[in-house]
């Protein structure tokens, strides 16, 4: 009657047993805020395709408390999954020049710094400076 | 030698005799640079000798006495009691079924070790009198942090994708399959591909990265996944979309 014994993993709480987990999950959660705020900027264009007054009206609601708290929110969550995400560049994209591998760092370095100048030229455009 | 006293918290099972598992709590002196394991051997001893768990090397080598130790994936010899305060659990590895006490059951692992075919698989038969295969000091390194496995099952155990869905090939063999497409002599990729670029394969992999935070030898088993899920996404672009499947 000897037989094994299968300890379950709680399939949703699973991510309690240790922070590593949370960390994980909120990175997975950030997602949510980065479609959600895709889903805000279709409903943008289209009040701008409706017209000047439907867009008067759509700027309005931007000035509103509720979307305020949405839009910081959503910088919060969309600069966290950037960096988890340019931090892991590096383990997946190793470069290996001659014998040595280029340190991880400059590697996700080099995604910041695409990342800020990408940012600067995107709010040069807008006609932010 | 200065010792201290240490309570453990150690979960049992009996497969003959339990339905269910229980923690039995012991308390033994230990010299202050101990580990884990010296206590489970002191433990054994002088206290319990129906104790049940695995090691060999005491020296983080065999990778055999892996189990978690207050919720995390460690090697108990390498556990050292100075850094735990109070009660330390004790539980056998998680994600593996229990044999007795600590003891687990490998035989998922070892299967699907298996199935990566971890072996050079030369590119075309070459015969003994041809001399042996060369490598640039350059080609070793591509590949060999990946070679440091000791089979302990700690990125298992620390996987919460493997615990979810076991069918997931997992973080050290789909590692050792990597570390052997990535060598020069090697010529047996696309028989792994099948393997390890599957569903069951590196795509199951969410990228929690625990593997990587729990491996004892930095084999770094989550930059092995991520460099398979990308040499694997340009198979499938050069078989999709490129003019005659980019050969």
């Amino acid at each position: 009657m000897s037989k094994p014994l299968i300890r379950e993993v709680p399939p949703t709480s699973w991510y309690f047993r240790h922070p590593r987990y949370l960390r994980y999950m909120a990175r997975e959660i950030t997602s949510l805020f980065i479609g959600a705020y895709c889903v805000f900027l279709v409903f943008a264009m289209h009040s701008l395709a409706a017209g000047p007054s439907s867009y008067e009206a759509f700027l309005l609601t931007l000035r509103s408390p509720a979307s305020i708290a949405f839009h910081v929110l959503a910088l919060v969550a969309a600069l966290y999954h950037a960096a988890t995400w340019f931090n892991a560049t590096q383990k997946a994209m190793p470069i290996q020049l001659g014998e040595e591998f280029v340190p991880g760092n400059l590697i996700s370095g080099a995604h910041y710094l695409a990342w800020a100048v990408l940012s600067i030229a995107i709010l040069f455009l807008a006609g932010v400076f | 030698m200065k010792e201290r006293l240490v309570q453990l918290e150690v979960l049992r099972y009996n497969p003959d005799t339990d339905t269910t598992a229980h923690f039995q709590r012991y308390e033994v002196s230990c010299p202050e640079e101990g580990v884990v394991l010296d206590a489970l051997n002191k433990i054994k001893e002088t206290i319990d000798p129906t104790l049940n768990y695995r090691w060999s090397c005491h020296m983080a080598v065999c990778g055999s006495c892996g189990m978690m130790i207050n919720g995390e994936p460690k090697l108990s010899c390498h556990a050292f009691l100075r850094e735990y305060d109070g009660v330390i659990r004790v539980e056998p590895l998680a994600h593996f079924p229990v044999e007795r006490d600590l003891v687990t059951a490998p035989d998922d692992f070892i299967e699907k070790l298996k199935r990566v075919k971890p072996y050079l698989i030369p590119k075309a038969p070459k015969p003994i009198s041809e001399g042996e295969y060369l490598q640039t000091p350059a080609q070793l390194k591509k590949y060999h942090r990946f070679t440091l496995c000791i089979n302990c099952m700690l990125c298992y155990a620390a996987c919460p994708e493997y615990g979810l869905t076991p069918k997931f090939i997992g973080p050290a063999a789909i590692s050792l399959a990597h570390r052997y497409n990535l060598d020069s002599r090697d010529g047996g990729r696309d028989a792994r591909q099948e393997v390890i670029a599957s569903k069951e394969g590196v795509w199951e992999c969410t990228f929690v990265g625990a593997c990587s935070e729990v491996c004892p030898v930095h084999v770094d088993p989550a930059s092995a996944l991520q460099q398979v899920k990308i040499a694997s996404s340009i198979d499938w672009i050069k078989e999709h979309l490129l003019p005659g499947g980019g050969k």
